[in-house]
């Protein structure tokens, strides 16, 4: 009894997809390729999903639109572009290289850049205090006088 | 040259408040629209209280005029429904209503219960005119000047705040002009 229940619950989900599958069964290499596409749009209505993931009505209507462009002989960079248009660069889950997205693309690198330069400059300052530092006789009798207090306490131990 | 140990590290840090404190404020389902300051897309739509009669973008050039997306099933349409039924009553700029994803009847009902103030409502049964305005949230409201360029858009519920601070001042100096 329990197996069949297993293989039910197994089952269950292979039918639930089933009809969410039906508009591949007509054009299955026009479907991998919406699919393809829209794994790289933003959903404007869930924002943290794909056009391909989200099921909200409009990401439905939109995926309708693009499957119809396709089929009309578009590209996916002809697509991409009328998406642009209405939504703005938001839909694009990668970011085009522009005049206002420049801090965007290189502003990291630039801050890890002078982040190295500024380590770099630091250590090699401390570097040459360190190597300029000088010990007098003075100091040099203060600390071996320290050494000899512990050798001293270990022995007394 | 010590105390700008300590200063610097502050300073960095209130900049890092600055910009952190900037992008709490904003909000992230508030999507400028690449639409503003480019013609509004063309549409002919059957009109919402006459199915045999259309109205199109072409009829209402030369006026200034407000294009509102709302929807019987849209809970936050009744938030600025009674702000455009005041709007309406002062005359000042007419509102055309985008009926979007909607049925006719539920449309009319919800219009006949809530009061009309649209000049007229067309019907987007496909949600088609919806997409190439970049609708993705009922309601929006667009501002469209009188060579039917789009002017404003409003994400979201119309407020009396938006009405009389953003809304109301371009409608006026775009009607001067």
């Amino acid at each position: 009894m329990r197996w069949v229940c297993a293989l039910a619950l197994c089952l269950l989900p292979t039918l639930a997809g089933a009809k969410e599958a039906l508009p591949a069964a007509e054009d299955p290499a026009l479907e991998q390729r919406l699919m393809r596409l829209a794994k790289e749009l933003r959903c404007l209505v869930c924002q943290n999903e794909s056009l391909a993931d989200s099921h909200a009505d409009l990401a439905a209507d939109l995926r309708n639109q693009i499957r119809d462009q396709m089929r009309a002989g578009q590209s996916d960079e002809q697509i991409k572009s009328w998406l642009t248009q209405r939504y703005g660069d938001f839909v694009l889950y990668r970011t085009p290289v522009k005049s206002t997205t420049v801090v965007l693309w290189f502003g990291p690198f630039v801050l890890l850049l002078a982040g190295l330069a500024g380590l770099f400059l630091y250590l090699r300052r401390r570097r040459t205090r360190v190597s300029q530092l000088a010990l007098t006789p003075e100091d040099r009798a203060r600390a071996q006088a320290l050494l000899q207090d512990v050798d001293a306490d270990a022995a007394a131990r | 040259m010590k105390s700008l140990r300590f200063i610097l590290p502050l300073l960095v840090f209130v900049v890092l408040l600055m910009f952190l404190w900037v992008g709490l404020s904003l909000n992230p389902r508030e999507v400028p629209s690449p639409l503003v300051g480019k013609p509004a897309p063309a549409f002919q739509l059957a009109r919402l209280d006459d199915p045999a009669k259309t109205l199109a973008d072409k009829d209402l050039r030369g006026q200034v005029w407000l294009l509102n997306v709302w929807a019987s099933w849209c809970t936050s349409c009744m938030e600025e429904h009674p702000v455009l039924v005041e709007l309406s009553k002062q005359g000042v700029v007419p509102v055309y209503g985008l009926n979007y994803k909607d049925e006719r009847s539920a449309a009319r009902e919800w219009l006949a219960r809530n009061g009309d103030p649209y000049a007229l409502s067309m019907t987007d049964a496909d949600g088609k005119v919806g997409i190439d305005y970049g609708v993705y949230g009922v309601p929006e409201t667009y501002v469209i000047d009188k060579a039917g360029v789009i002017r404003f858009k409003q994400i979201g519920p119309v407020t009396p705040k938006v009405l009389s601070e953003h809304i109301l001042p371009l409608v006026r100096r775009l009607q001067a002009s």
